[in-house]
Order: C-alpha cells, then sequence, then structure tokens
C-alpha cells in the first residue's frame, strides 16, 4: 500500500522550492497511496469513519475542525454516518451559544468545536494549507504525477516522530520530527555556512500516536502507519468535502467537452473543404 | 465600418426597415460578425475568442461569488469556506474562478506574443495595440486585488508588498500608498476597497474590449503574412477574405471547446495546483510567510522588480545622477512597468518595414530568445532573492529591455528581409498545396 519509494521532498511555501535554499530546512515526506488520488481516486467511507475516530480520541484533545460543520458527517462522498448517529456524535461537544448565554451540548447544525489548546492549529484546512512542497526546483512534477499533498504531508508528519540526532543537546525544547521543516533547530545541527545537516526540525507538539491508540469497529489493525493514513484521508475530506463531487463534475465536464470539440472538428472540416478545394 | 469592401446589411421586411432607419443595431450586428477575415489565419489567431470566453466566465461566476462572500476581514475568509461546503455548486463557481483567471492570463500572454511575432502592432494597428495594452494592465489589477479577497496568508502579504512598491514612488509614494491602502497598513479599508474595485474593473475591461475589437475592425485583422487585404474591389477582397461568420466562429468555437477540455480537466482533477498553498491560511498581521510569491501570471515582471538591487551599478548611477530621489527600490518598481511600457511601445520601437516575423530570419530568432527569456523570468520569480538566481534575473531583465529598445531599433535597419507574398490568396494557396502536395513544411513554433 505504502510506496517504499521516499523522496526526499522539499518543503518549501508555495509554488518554489524555495525554502530549501533559503531557510535550510529539508523534510521528509514520504509518498503514500491513497485511495482518492488521481482523477477517478475516491474517499475509502470506512477509512474517514477510521480517521474520524483517530481524530476524536486523539488530536480533538487539543485540535479543532472549526470551518466542518457536524451534519456533514451524514453527507455524501463523507463518512456518512447514520444521521442518529450524528446526533448522537454532536452530543459529545460543547458550544456556546450567544442566545442562552452559556454552553450547551452541540447539535448536528453547530461546527465542530475550535481547537482547545491555544497553541493548537485548527486542522479544517490543514491537508490544503500543507500541500506547499512542490519540488523538485519549483517545478510541480512531483504533485503533478505523484499525487503529493497535505495528506501525505500529515502522514509523515505523525510517523515522522523519531529518536533525536545526535548532534542535538538533550534539552533542546521539543520532540525531533524528520517530517517537520518550520520549527527550531539547534545550532550545533548546523555546518559553519549555517546549513543544516539533518531533516526535519524541532515541533511543539509531543508525538501524538503510537498504535493501538484506538480501536476500530471494523477490525482495521491500528498500527502507527496505519492510523496516521486514516486521519489524513479524514482530513483531505475535511478540507475539500466536495472532492468527490468536484471530480465528477470535472469528469462530466471533460467528456463533454471532448464530444463537443470532435463534432466542432468536423463540422469545421466541412465548413472549410470547399474553400479549401477551390484554390486545387 | 471595416475598411474592407463588402456586403452589407440590408433590410428587407417593413418591420426591419422600420427599426433600421431608428436604431441600425441589426446592421451593426450583421457587419460586426460578417466582417471580412484574412482566410489564411493559423492557430494562434483563436486567443481573442479564448479571452472574451474568459471575460464572460469571470463576469458571470464572480457576480454569483459577489452574492455570498463578505468582505470584512473578520469574516472574509470564513465566506470563502462557506462557499466551498454550503453554497451549492459553489466549489465549483470557485474553482472555475481561481483557474479562470489562470486561463486568462495563458490566452492573454499567448495573444499578446503572437502580435509580437507576426507584427500586428505596426501601423495602422498602433491603438488596437495600445487599448490592449491598457486591458492587460486593467487585467493585472483586477488579478491581484481578486486574490486578496479570500483573505488568506498570501493575499494578505501580497497585498503588503505591492502596495508597498507604491509606497516607494518619491514624495507622493505615502499618500499614495494611504490612498490605496485606505489608512496606514493593509486592513478592513483595504479589503473593501479591493472588493468594490475587484467588481468595478472587469466591466471597463468589457468597454474596452469593444473599443479594441473596434479599432482592428477599422483596419481589418492582421494575419500570418503580414500582407494587407486587397481593397481595390468587393471581388478583389473576397479573394483574401472570407466572412467571420461562420468559417472563423467555427474554427474558433473548435479551439475554445478543446481549450475547455483541459480547463476542465484542471479544475476538477487538480484545482489548487496552481495556487498558493499559504492562501488556506487565514490572513495574519503578525505572522510573515518565509517566502511571498505572487501568483504565477506576475512572476516576470516580479522578477524584474527584484532584478534591481542597489548592489547593481545602473540603480547606482541612477541613485547618484538623481542624488539619491531614486533608490534601489523606486529603480526596480520603475523597471517592472517600465517593462511593461517598452512593450507598449512597440510600435514605435520596431523599425522594420516589414510586418511579419515569418520574413525576417533575424527577428526570428531574438523572438525566440524573448519568449525563452519570459518563461525564464517566470521561473526565477518564483525563486529565492539570492545567487545565481539574483545574477541571472538581472541578466534576463536586461535582454527583456534590450530586446525592445536596442535590438528591435536595429534589426530594421540590418536586417535583410525575405520575398514576402503578394497576395493572402497566394500564400493560402501555398501552405493548401505544402499540404497536400505531400511535403512536409517546417513550421516554427511560434506559428
Amino acid at each position: 500500500m505504502i510506496k517504499k519509494t521516499i523522496i526526499s521532498a522539499v518543503v518549501a511555501m508555495g509554488l518554489t522550492s524555495s525554502a530549501a535554499f533559503a531557510a535550510g530546512a529539508e523534510a521528509h515526506v514520504e509518498n503514500y497511496d491513497f485511495s482518492f488520488e488521481g482523477p477517478f481516486g475516491a474517499f475509502d467511507v470506512n477509512q474517514l469513519q477510521r480517521g474520524l475516530k483517530v481524530y476524536t480520541q486523539v488530536c480533538s484533545a487539543c485540535h479543532g475542525l472549526t470551518y466542518v460543520p457536524i451534519r456533514t458527517l451524514s453527507d455524501d462522498g463523507g463518512p456518512q454516518l447514520p444521521e442518529d448517529q450524528v446526533r448522537a456524535y454532536a452530543g459529545n461537544f460543547e458550544v456556546f451559544d450567544a442566545s442562552l448565554d452559556d454552553f450547551r451540548p452541540a447539535t448536528p447544525v453547530d461546527h465542530f468545536p475550535g481547537s482547545a489548546l491555544e497553541t493548537a492549529p485548527d486542522l479544517s484546512l490543514m491537508a490544503k494549507k500543507r500541500a506547499g512542497f512542490h519540488g523538485p526546483y519549483g517545478l510541480g512534477i512531483n504533485q503533478f504525477f505523484k499525487g503529493m499533498g497535505g495528506p501525505e504531508y500529515i502522514a509523515s508528519l505523525l510517523t515522522g516522530y523519531e529518536e533525536a540526532p545526535e548532534c542535538a543537546p538533550e534539552d533542546f525544547p521539543g520532540s525531533y520530527n524528520k517530517a517537520f521543516p518550520n520549527g527550531g533547530i539547534p545550532e550545533e545541527c548546523k555546518d559553519e555556512h549555517g546549513h543544516v545537516t539533518i531533516e526535519g526540525s524541532w515541533i511543539a507538539m509531543a508525538q501524538p500516536l503510537y498504535g493501538d491508540d484506538v480501536e476500530f469497529d471494523d477490525g482495521h489493525e491500528a498500527t502507527i502507519e496505519s492510523e496516521a493514513m486514516d486521519v489524513s484521508a479524514f482530513l483531505m475530506w475535511t478540507a475539500e468535502p466536495k472532492l468527490m463531487a468536484r471530480k465528477q463534475a470535472g469528469f462530466a465536464g471533460v467528456v463533454f467537452l471532448t464530444l463537443l470539440s470532435v463534432l466542432l472538428y468536423l463540422t469545421n472540416k466541412r465548413l472549410w473543404a470547399p474553400v479549401k478545394r477551390k484554390e486545387d | 465600418m471595416a475598411g474592407i469592401p463588402h456586403d452589407h446589411y440590408e433590410p428587407k421586411t417593413d418591420g426591419q426597415k422600420w427599426l433600421h432607419t431608428r436604431l441600425p443595431v441589426v446592421g451593426l450586428l450583421y457587419d460586426t460578425l460578417m466582417i471580412p477575415t484574412p482566410k489564411n489565419l493559423n492557430w494562434m489567431w483563436i486567443w481573442g475568442i479564448v479571452l472574451t470566453f474568459c471575460l464572460a466566465l469571470q463576469i458571470i461566476t464572480g457576480i454569483v461569488l459577489a452574492m455570498h462572500y463578505t468582505p470584512h476581514v473578520d469574516q472574509a475568509f470564513a465566506s470563502v469556506e462557506h462557499i466551498m461546503r454550503n453554497v451549492n455548486g459553489g466549489y465549483m463557481l470557485r474553482y472555475m474562478h481561481m483557474n479562470g483567471a489562470s486561463l486568462f492570463f495563458v490566452a492573454v500572454y499567448a495573444h499578446i506574443f503572437r502580435g509580437l511575432y507576426y507584427g500586428s502592432y505596426k501601423a495602422p494597428r498602433e491603438i488596437t495595440w495600445i487599448i490592449g495594452m491598457l486591458i492587460y494592465l486593467l487585467m493585472m489589477a483586477t488579478g491581484f486585488m481578486g486574490y486578496v479577497l479570500p483573505w488568506g496568508q498570501m493575499s494578505f502579504w501580497g497585498a503588503t508588498v505591492i502596495t508597498g512598491l507604491f509606497g516607494a514612488i518619491p514624495f507622493i509614494g505615502d499618500s499614495l500608498q494611504t490612498l490605496l491602502l485606505g489608512g496606514p497598513a493593509v486592513d478592513n479599508a483595504t479589503l473593501n476597497r479591493f472588493f468594490s474595485l475587484h467588481y468595478l474593473l472587469p466591466f471597463v475591461i468589457a468597454g474596452l474590449v469593444i473599443v479594441h475589437i473596434w479599432a482592428f475592425h477599422t483596419t481589418g485583422n492582421n494575419n500570418p503574412t503580414g500582407v494587407e487585404v486587397r481593397r481595390g474591389s468587393k471581388e478583389e477582397a473576397q479573394k483574401d477574405t472570407l466572412p467571420f461568420w461562420p468559417y472563423f466562429v467555427i474554427k474558433d468555437l473548435f479551439a475554445l471547446a478543446v481549450i475547455l477540455a483541459v480547463f476542465f480537466a484542471i479544475v476538477g482533477f487538480m484545482p489548487n495546483y496552481l495556487g498558493h498553498p499559504d492562501n488556506y491560511i487565514e490572513a495574519n498581521p503578525l505572522s510573515t510567510p518565509a517566502h511571498i510569491v505572487p501568483e504565477w501570471y506576475f512572476l516576470p515582471f516580479y522578477a524584474i522588480l527584484r532584478a534591481f538591487t542597489a548592489e547593481v551599478w545602473v540603480v547606482q548611477i541612477a541613485s547618484f545622477v538623481t542624488g539619491g530621489i531614486i533608490d534601489a527600490k523606486f529603480f526596480g518598481v520603475l523597471a517592472m512597468f517600465g517593462a511593461i511600457a517598452v512593450m507598449a511601445l512597440v510600435p514605435w520601437l520596431d523599425t522594420s518595414s516589414v510586418r511579419s516575423g515569418r520574413y525576417r530570419p533575424m527577428f526570428k530568432w531574438w523572438f525566440a530568445l524573448l519568449v525563452i527569456d519570459f518563461f525564464a523570468l517566470m521561473w526565477l520569480g518564483a525563486m529565492p532573492a539570492e545567487e545565481p538566481y539574483a545574477s541571472l534575473s538581472l541578466i534576463a531583465s536586461a535582454y527583456w529591455f534590450g530586446y525592445f529598445l536596442v535590438i528591435l531599433p536595429l534589426l530594421g535597419v540590418i536586417e535583410k528581409p525575405m520575398a514576402q507574398p503578394d497576395t493572402i490568396e497566394a500564400d493560402f494557396a501555398k501552405n493548401k498545396a505544402a499540404k497536400t502536395g505531400g511535403t512536409k513544411t517546417l513550421v516554427t513554433p511560434a506559428e
């Protein structure tokens, strides 16, 4: 399932691989294969439901999903929970109601709450805003051909916690993560020109997943890798809930316009034939 | 209205005559659609229709998006997410509008470079060219302001950087920047005026498009040979031309359908590929992104802006001569706008009597280099401001100015042009013979 080809993607903020040259930190993003990649890729409903469980039991302790209405959990192209389950699920959260001037249990029409921990970023759009590695040489080839994007980054980050490299002092704040590009890097891990000699950097978030953190209802194995992929897929859905409808619309558009092109090509040929024949 | 003799609209029924004597609108439409068009136009003459389509697409999708968008710093970002999640078909509208801007610029660059190669800017089409350049400038302003509206990180910091350029203008810069921003920094007032102008400018563009079409309908289209249509009599003109409808409408629609198939593939399968992921982070005035990169269609001129740093000797001379009024920042701004200005002035910079690049053996190579230069600048604009990119940017910028200010004026004097066909009819017949005669003619990529 996971391609063993490990690519060292340059994590840059944008159309460019600029970070590699400027900031120095290179990070290690693995090219996971997700079911929703490619023009015909679709979300795996079971995976989204597993990812929701990982989010609920692990991530939601600190991170919010403010842009996601809870009701959309039952939408087509999403985790497709039955409506009674969505209602029960919503009750797990408390939201502030201005009209009551008090907290009340959430209902499906409410959004997921925001981050419980102030320093924890909201995860609604994480899978889209961390798609910024555009290598090599800023040409976007990895992204185009391998479907590399935010979900790869999230899964790599969640599985990227490792023993800190030897160059780092014991008391350096944060946890070392080989997939995290923007964190602190101890001076000891830079050469005399200030270039970083290691991959990744130190992240404030402690390692969240170790494997067997949740028990999946469908009996799916809960290794750290499968949990990371499941929650990454779920976060792709929270970032792009209309992904499947969009691909279908795009496909219909391409098919229709291809047919139209053929018809117009033939019309054009027929139309010009007498003009071109006259010249002979 | 065209200078080429052709049949005009004749009202036949009483009703048609009644309307025609009061408002000759049918005649105007008829003459516009039936305009005699050189029959040897190649596939680079399809971009006008693509551009017209883009303008319509952007206006229609934009009007609907504006119904659901909230131009307020606290709500803009969330309202875009509301469009993406809750508005029926909102995700398609927004992705079409986003990528529609890219298609618009792909088409406008193809259209401009076609004009530069075939000498479409030369007399008597200077006004068409100048109006076109104005449209291009307005497109850039509109595109830039539209990119600010989602209020993401790149929106905010892009706006900060670009409006800062106006602050670099000596004496009036500060007041000008305050006027643009509606305050000392990018804030709610900026977002509101950008939204207002982003809605207004497309209609100004639409007006200029009509003038653009009016101008080249008066002079007649250029064509790949650059040889004018014979205008001695209607019969003579008909040997060189065909009416726009149906011959060119169908041809252009075919090209448009092919281009839109690719467009829909991008919108459907990779709508964020051309965008910047940082724009999915809500604007935060306290956190500067590691790299502020404009949209791809601004990159060539952004590279020129950044190329002229304080270390460049031209900049140092300018600074010395003007007593420091022109500093490096202002020089960069002048260079960026100058790069567009030299392009606008090309009708008077090109001294060659031959219109089409097809019959200019030396010009061809310099032009090919200009196209490469343009793409090189685009790539360099996305690279960080450090070596070797800084030096490469300077070389590429120098060539851009060199092409327009030195090479084009000189070529007209030293180049010996090749023989041009006598008539468009002869060129059309020759192309036809080449295609059916079994000998494959090599065509330059620009054609």
